[in-house]
């Protein structure tokens, strides 16, 4: 029978296809008491050496695909299965209690991970998730029991309670239709996932997309949340003629996304990429892009034992300048804290890394750190136009000092008949709300503003990103931010100062004709988002958008911006 | 018994990386090595035990070595300390 289920739109696009259900296997086990302790013992042994034989080929395979800081995870569950203490101690329980070899491991370790739990210090906490993996691969072993299945033989949409980053590791890219998940908001790993892969998927749906039959007929739509099980004929044709018009309306959009973002009343804008590797930036072009509105640099600092020197960074950096040749780039310096673990700089332990000592402040703290950074982005830029971002600027004293450190790097480059990029702008990325109430002191020492929407909304609305308790109050489009970005961009345009965004409301359709009122210069975002949000900004009128940015500047919460927008055609 | 007392210098305390290592280089003796820090005792060859110390930056750890290559087990790991666990200082 068709059934309708709300989840949450995460990532555009209609997908049907047949439903492949990534369960997490069930592992529930007898107690009893054995006659045989010798043989039980040899039991445990057996499998605890089979888990290590697992992990250590997880771990090969984790250090070519993710690099060994990623796959340092395996090495220490490695670690905690050769224990000694912990073979002794079930060893104990078996020979003197007489209990089964399941209920033995289960018991030891589920103790260790309780003691862990206990403990004050989140780090050690977190442990215990560790203990319990180990505990869960081995019982898995003794009750003969195969791992949770995740490769696709046909194209499927997966179906999963949640997804990990080393869950959709194992998933052929080539077989997915589409993601659906019970749990995650809009920006959980499943959701940035599916967006870069230009992908559908539906997050938040609720348990009872478990109660799926492997392999029955589904329909999801990533931009309305709905998820259709076993759809009738009418249904169904409706929708494949809906995702063959989506199709259509995609080749469409792609076809003109080479041509520049203009209103109908003749007003263009900026639109941009947000990049992380060579392939991005290459993607980026296909796509439409007209340059680089951010260029993450922390993938050349993560997953690595020392700093990347200066050679190796201008190289990474020159890669990708080349890609875009003589398109602008806005390139962000690092920008990592104690979320993070960098093991040539100890970031150290804090109980509130977003609001600790990250991104500049770490920088100016650590200077020749941060130069060493300057200096291969000065040599990088030569014949190339590029911008430098400082991010998580809270003061104007910060960009200053920043400043000074730029001037130094140059310096040093030029006694040594370096050659530099010349006409470089520096700019910073607004995302504390001091920055942005404080935009017109910043006017006079930035070349530009780019708006982090993501991070902004954190700030201002006080709500930690992945908490889903308060997730509700976590909205780009509330009032507040919104006034935020609005007070930016007119302290910007007052200065002379052009005014970006690089945030994910950039490139949400419903927000472009509120951005487009407000006056915003130019938008970034996903590569895959550049050929629709194009669309749809070529769609709008600015006369007609300063209008609804005035309205909506004026309503009282996020749910009335919703309500507002919805009303709004497109 | 010979004993030494560490202090633990690097800011996540003795976890994760710098706990392995720890437990890594106490296998390498044959001698029984036994960590105490505060109320807590751990066998130094055990991750799980060594993990259940909860040791934080600046805690004092004692250090207690039984056997034949006891003086080099003690030496090895206040080297191993001393080198902050091969983390940068900051």
């Amino acid at each position: 029978m068709m059934k309708t289920i709300q989840g949450v739109g995460a990532s555009p696009g209609v997908a049907i296809g047949p439903a492949f259900l990534f369960q997490q296997e069930d592992l529930s086990y007898n107690s009893y008491s054995v006659a045989d302790p010798q043989a039980e013992l040899a039991r445990v042994r057996a499998a605890l050496q089979t888990a290590e034989i697992q992990l250590n080929a997880i771990y090969e395979k984790a250090v070519v695909e993710t690099g060994e800081s990623e796959a340092g995870i395996f090495e220490a569950h490695i670690q905690m299965l050769e224990d000694p203490e912990l073979v002794e101690t079930i060893q104990k329980s078996i020979e003197v209690d007489r209990i089964n070899a399941e209920k033995a491991l289960m018991d030891t370790c589920e103790h260790y991970a309780q003691t862990m739990e206990a403990m004050t210090d989140e780090y050690f906490r977190a442990r215990a998730a560790d203990i319990r993996d180990i505990a869960r691969r081995t019982l898995r072993i003794l009750l003969g029991k195969q791992m949770a299945d995740l490769s696709l033989h046909s194209p499927s949409l997966v179906f999963a309670y949640d997804l990990t980053p080393s869950d959709t590791v194992r998933l052929d890219k080539s077989m997915l239709l589409g993601f659906c998940t019970a749990e995650g908001g809009a920006t959980s790993h499943t959701a940035i996932l599916a967006k870069a892969l230009g992908l559908p998927a539906v997050v938040g749906a609720g348990p009872a997309i478990l109660d799926l039959i492997e392999g029955e007929t589904v329909i999801i739509n990533g931009r309305t949340g709905e998820i259709i099980v076993n759809p009738d004929e009418t249904t169904l044709k409706t929708y494949r003629q809906k995702m063959n018009s989506e199709k259509d309306l995609a080749a469409v959009e792609l076809s003109a996304a080479g041509s520049p973002a203009i209103t109908i009343d003749g007003l263009k804008v900026e639109v941009v990429a947000n990049v992380g590797s060579v392939a991005d930036s290459e993607k980026a072009i296909v796509n439409g892009a007209e340059g680089v509105g951010l260029l993450r640099t922390e993938f050349l600092y993560l997953e690595r034992q020392t700093a990347p020197n200066e050679d190796e960074q201008y190289d990474a950096y020159k890669a990708i300048f080349d890609v875009m040749g003589e398109r602008p780039v806005v390139i962000r310096t690092i920008d990592v804290g104690g979320d993070k673990e960098l093991p040539y700089i100890d970031l150290g332990h804090e109980d509130n890394p977003f609001l600790g000592w990250r991104a500049i402040r770490m920088c100016l703290d650590n200077p020749e750190f941060f130069k060493t950074q300057l200096r291969a982005i000065l040599r990088a830029s030569v014949g190339h136009d590029i911008r430098i971002m400082f991010p998580m600027i809270a003061a104007v004293s910060e960009v200053k000092k920043a400043r000074v450190l730029l001037e130094e790097s140059r310096n040093e480059l030029q006694a040594n008949g370096i050659v530099c990029g010349e006409k470089i702008q520096v700019g910073i990325m607004v995302e504390i709300p001091a920055a942005a109430i404080m935009a017109d002191k910043f006017i006079g020492v930035v070349d530009f503003f780019s708006i982090g929407t993501n991070d902004l909304t954190q700030y201002t609305m006080a709500v930690e990103r992945t908490n889903k308790k308060v997730a509700h109050l976590s909205n780009a489009l509330d009032p507040a931010v919104l006034r935020l970005i609005a007070k930016v961009i007119e302290e910007g345009h007052k200065g002379g100062v052009w005014v970006g965004m690089c945030g994910e409301l950039a490139g949400e359709p419903k927000a472009i004709p509120v951005l487009l009122g407000m006056g915003l210069d130019e938008f970034s975002m996903a590569p895959a988002l550049i050929p629709h949000a194009k669309a749809v900004i070529r769609k709008n009128r600015v006369t007609d958008c300063k209008q609804i940015a005035m309205d909506v500047l004026n309503l009282a919460s996020y749910a009335d911006v919703e309500a507002y927008l919805a009303k709004i055609k497109p | 018994m010979p004993e030494i007392i560490i202090t633990i210098k690097n800011k996540v305390g003795l976890h994760a990386r710098p706990a392995g290592l720890f437990v890594r280089e106490a296998g390498h003796y044959k001698s029984n090595i036994l960590a105490i820090c505060g109320e807590n005792k751990a066998n130094a060859k055990s991750i799980l035990a060594v993990l259940t110390l909860g040791a934080n930056q600046g805690s004092q750890i004692t250090i207690r070595a039984d056997g034949e290559d006891a003086e080099a087990a003690l030496q090895a790991l206040a080297a191993l300390n001393e080198s902050n666990y091969g983390e940068a200082e900051k």
